[in-house]
């Protein structure tokens, strides 16, 4: 065995670093922990880790005199599965040091330096509250409710606290520019839309227990114990069925990532971006061996052959007639552009025999279990990616049954608990959460067709068009890291937003100085989770173990941070809806009535006072387990779906007539029907890997949650943030595990540390998304991946297409 | 030494997913700094890569984790090294601890353990490692790197309970371990399907900055 080595701490000294930069004009920044006392009696509260990996987890906080002293997260069950523990991942278990981390912020602080530099001064809560409400007022005097933005967030997932309550005042005061989508899943809300007639399927697809069901798992992208980890989520719903159940499972992914690690029967290593390939060859082999569901495909689908194809709209425009590459009816010899796994295994990787041997694997299970990963989404073609993975169920017509899938992301069981209610947004116009960096630049001038701007049809023109008509002058960032970090293009990114003649005023809320906070010309101190009471659910992807979870205070609000509806009830005083906002209600009163909601939802949840003592209330499959679109098999004619047709919709007019009328980039595609599209920056970009011949990837470490706790020492020494490189392109680069690195392209450069490992594919390297921008010169010494990304959008939805990437890898 | 009762793990490496709740849930209860790890999760991989005349890529990649504390040997050899006495095997139940007060900060002991168990704390000059949570034992608990898993992989106990709770269990000698022989260690094992013997070269510790 190795020795050990002693982690350098760079990635947590980037965090004090920060705070020197606003230690500038306020000496008190070094937060030290407090000093816990020795005599007084040790206290426990249930809180909950409200972080964006879609499973709120309930934590033990022990406390002594107001300190806290250690978190855990069992609680005393049988914990035999289905009645199991809800364990938090190791974030949840580090969260006394990120309650206490260095950079926490403790008082209002109104910027003195240029934008962005992190020079902030320390002023009163009533100076910041008047600020920020006359700033806010004057943007709508002057400009317009359409002028004022929320950037998206996923820092703090509180229900009663939390973002609803500035949007719920600024609703009350006329508005603001709404967005639609959201950087994890904007190109699947569009993939499943247009072809199963609503969003749902595709995040909302079979419960993970219906894997019990399944002789076959194929995972695309699906990473289970690296997104959900936690110990009620799908990481141990898979690993207990997988290993219970004993079904085959096949992992396609361009790592060889840890929901494999022996617990996968097969791993195919497969270029990012190329997915849609495989799915053409494996259609290829259905059509030609007739394994295809033709019975399926007659009754349910519109677009797969010439029985099936919208009036007017010929065999040659078919599914079949695509993979075929004949334009004639009953005809199937293949053409020279067929999609035959020798075709794709050029461009994937995988071997032509390997795609033949996954073809006949799954035309043969009896109920194959299909799930289409959001990676794929987050692609340049990230909408004909997703939507091309729907074709194997639904070539199969294996949807809508037990064991099945229809491709999309895992539903989790649920339990209700209200959110505090925004109100409705007077402002009817919107623009893809993705393109506020090209609003705050030039809002005036984005248009339907050009720009996915959203308008009400009184404002469109005889072509469906019309402009935005507004610059965004006004943001507000509450527990949020997408003004700079998980946005893209942060070089670019930075500029925009930290020119004061663009957007005007940035109001930021968060417990930490962030990179985003950096850039707030106002910056709030919110209380932590761990100094909240809240009533929250298990988010949206715990698995199949539904939980409610009962927050109360463990530690008083540290230094002067406050609560954010206690901010808002005092912005709105200042603003003249104090009345409208709060209802007359105290906050006890809304936490009373959210309880009292959740409890006539759930009757049998304990009253409150039991709550606050057992902490949490959980059920395993409340509903059942769920197949997705199963009312749709058993009965297409009642259970019409939400697409023109009522039927699954290979074949999408409504994307027929985008493809007509939009006006796209060159190389972006829209197509009626599902394709494979060769993108800018793919693997078949040539040109462009004359220059950046390494295709990057992101994906979720285990060491954060997006942007959440990278500044939690621990965690940055348990889990590495290097790149993963092949040990092949390692050596044509002299490049040996721990060696600085700078990763590069034509939007910027970051510095890392290389981890050679033979768990990526070749030509193919990954990191870790989330970790903080921290810019030295030109270089970031943060490793903040999205210093790498563009802010080139995604053809349909304008999302991001934040894993196509071409870069160079050097030693720093 | 003799031991009425004796202490030791059970890890099951087909089911860690190497997430590393084990090692902060264990820094957590003792406040470790970034530097020592009480408990340490090591990646273990190997493979090779080949690529085709047609562009396609052969593979045989491997890797599975192993999450690793003390294993309180039987024949501790950290004790063995250990110049004032400092590192010992209690008799009450086979844990093996430090006495800081006795010890000198030589890292002997660390020297000596194949395991990487004791772990220096610099500022203070003094050996630290776990101590199978011998306080929370009394108090009727599961070491905090046993109740915080959630894959379950870790189990803690006497080595009777253990073997008969595990009677499939065997004895942990899979890379990137020594062979038991050495140190017989309290640690009983559920080798990953991928597991490679203790001297394999197949393949080689991957995540050496994180242990």
């Amino acid at each position: 065995m190795e020795r050990r080595s002693f982690l350098k701490m760079s990635a947590a000294m980037g965090c004090a670093a920060t705070v020197t930069g606003c230690n500038s004009s306020s000496s008190d920044a070094e937060v030290v922990a407090p000093t816990t006392p020795t005599t007084a009696v040790e206290k426990m509260n249930w809180s909950a880790c409200l972080v964006n990996c879609g499973s709120n987890c309930p934590v033990r906080v022990y406390s002594t005199e107001g300190v806290i002293t250690r978190v855990e997260s069992n609680f005393t069950v049988s914990d035999k599965y289905g009645d199991h523990d809800v364990r938090a991942c190791p974030r949840g278990r580090s969260l006394r040091k990120r309650v206490y981390a260095p950079d926490r912020l403790k008082y209002p602080m109104k910027r003195v330096g240029p934008r962005g530099a992190g020079q902030f001064e320390r002023i009163t809560w009533d100076e910041a509250l008047d600020i920020v409400a006359e700033k806010l007022q004057d943007t709508i005097d002057q400009y317009g409710n359409e002028s004022v933005h929320f950037t998206y967030d996923s820092g703090a997932r509180y229900h009663f606290s939390g973002t609803g309550c500035l949007k719920r005042l600024m609703n009350l005061k006329g508005g603001f520019l709404n967005s639609n989508g959201d950087y994890s899943w904007s190109q699947i809300y569009e993939a499943a839309g247009k072809t199963y007639g609503s969003a749902g399927p595709g995040w909302q697809g079979s419960s993970v227990s219906e894997m019990k069901n399944s002789d076959l798992v194929l995972m695309v992208g699906y990473n289970p114990s690296e997104i959900r980890m936690s110990g009620s989520g799908e990481a141990y719903d898979f690993l207990s069925l997988k290993q219970s159940k004993k079904f085959k499972t096949i992992i396609i992914d361009p790592r060889y990532t840890d929901s494999a690690v022996g617990k996968e029967d097969q791993w195919l290593a497969i270029r990012p971006g190329t997915d849609a390939a495989l799915f053409e060859a494996l259609a290829y082999e259905w059509i030609t061996t007739n394994t295809v569901n033709q019975a399926f495909l007659d009754k349910y689908c519109v677009g797969y052959d010439e029985k099936t194809m919208p009036a007017g709209v010929g065999y040659e425009e078919s599914y079949k007639s695509y993979i075929l590459d004949n334009k004639t009816a009953g005809d199937s010899t293949p053409g020279v552009n067929a999609k035959t796994p020798a075709w794709a295994a050029k461009i994937t990787g995988i071997a032509e025999d390997v795609i033949i041997e996954l073809a006949r694997e799954l035309a043969a299970a009896k109920a194959p279990f299909i799930q289409i990963a959001a990676s794929l989404n987050r692609q340049a073609a990230g909408e004909n990616n997703t939507r091309a993975g729907y074709m194997l169920p639904i070539l199969l017509g294996q949807l809508g049954l037990p064991g099945t899938n229809c491709g999309g992301l895992c539903k989790g069981s649920s339990m209700t608990a209200p959110s505090m209610p925004a109100g409705s947004n007077p402002v009817t116009k919107g623009i893809s959460f993705f393109t506020w960096t090209q609003a705050v630049e030039d809002g005036k001038n984005m248009t339907v067709l050009s720009d996915g701007v959203a308008l009400p049809k009184e404002l469109l023109d005889a072509n469906g068009d019309g402009k935005l008509g507004h610059d965004i002058k006004a943001i507000i960032n509450y527990g949020g890291n997408a003004l700079i970090n998980q946005h893209s293009d942060v070089n670019k990114t930075a500029k925009i937003v930290g020119d004061e003649s663009k957007c005007e005023f940035i109001l930021v809320v968060d417990n930490w100085m962030t990179p985003s906070a950096k850039y707030a010309d106002i910056l709030l101190p919110d209380v932590s989770w761990l100094e909240s009471e809240d009533l929250v659910n298990q988010s949206y992807a715990a698995g199949d173990t539904a939980t409610l979870i009962q927050m109360s205070t463990s530690v008083d609000p540290m230094f002067e941070s406050r609560p954010i509806y206690e901010i808002c009830v005092d912005l709105a005083k200042r603003m003249g809806v104090e009345a409208e906002f709060t209802e007359g209600k105290t906050r006890k009163d809304w936490l009373d009535g959210f309880y009292a909601t959740a409890k006539a939802a759930t009757p049998d949840l304990p009253v409150k006072e039991v709550m606050l003592k057992q902490g949490i209330h959980r059920k395993y499959l409340p509903d059942g387990s769920y197949i997705v679109l199963e009312d749709f098999r058993k009965d297409p004619v009642n259970n019409k779906l939400g697409t023109p047709s009522g039927k699954i919709e290979i074949y999408s007019s409504q994307l027929a007539e985008k493809a007509k009328t939009w006006k796209l980039k060159p190389g972006d595609v829209i197509s009626a029907l599902p394709k494979y599209v060769p993108t800018w920056e793919g693997f078949e970009d040539t040109a462009m890997k004359a220059k950046y011949p390494l295709q990057l990837t992101g994906y979720h470490t285990k060491g954060r949650a997006h942007s959440s706790f990278h500044n939690v020492p621990w965690l940055r020494e348990a889990v590495q943030d290097a790149v993963w490189m092949n040990p092949i392109d390692a050596q044509s680069r002299g490049l040996a595990t721990g060696d600085k690195v700078h990763i590069f392209n034509d939007r910027g450069t970051i510095e890392v540390e290389v981890k050679v490992t033979p768990r990526i594919m070749i030509g193919v390297t990954a990191l870790g998304q989330g970790a903080w921008f921290q810019p030295g010169g030109s270089v970031d010494k943060g490793g903040c991946l999205n210093v790498l990304t563009t802010h080139r959008t995604t053809p349909i939805t304008k999302g991001n297409p934040q894993h196509t990437n071409l870069v160079e890898i050097r030693k720093a | 030494m003799s031991n009425n009762v004796q202490y030791g793990f059970y890890v099951d490496a087909s089911k860690c997913t190497g997430c590393k709740t084990c090692q902060i849930a264990c820094k957590d209860r003792k406040d470790l700094p970034v530097g020592i790890n009480w408990r340490r999760v090591y990646e273990y991989g190997g493979g090779t890569w080949t690529e085709n005349a047609d562009g396609s890529i052969n593979q045989d990649v491997f890797a599975y984790y192993t999450s690793l504390g003390c294993n309180h040997c039987s024949e501790p050899v950290c004790v063995k090294a250990c110049p004032t006495g400092a590192m010992h095997k209690r008799r009450e139940d086979g844990l093996v601890h430090v006495a800081a007060d006795l010890c000198i900060g030589c890292e002997s002991c660390a020297r000596a353990c194949p395991y990487d168990a004791p772990q220096i704390d610099k500022d203070r000059k003094v050996m630290t490692k776990c101590d199978g949570c011998f306080e929370r034992l009394a108090e009727g608990k599961q070491p905090s790197c046993v109740e915080s898993c959630p894959m379950r992989a870790i189990d803690f106990g006497t080595m009777d309970e253990l073997k008969a709770k595990y009677p499939g269990a065997v004895q942990p000698n899979f890379a990137p371990m020594p062979n038991s022989s050495v140190t017989s260690p309290n640690l009983l094992m559920k080798p990953n399907r991928h597991a490679r013997p203790s001297s394999s070269t197949d393949g080689k510790v991957l995540n050496n900055s994180e242990v």
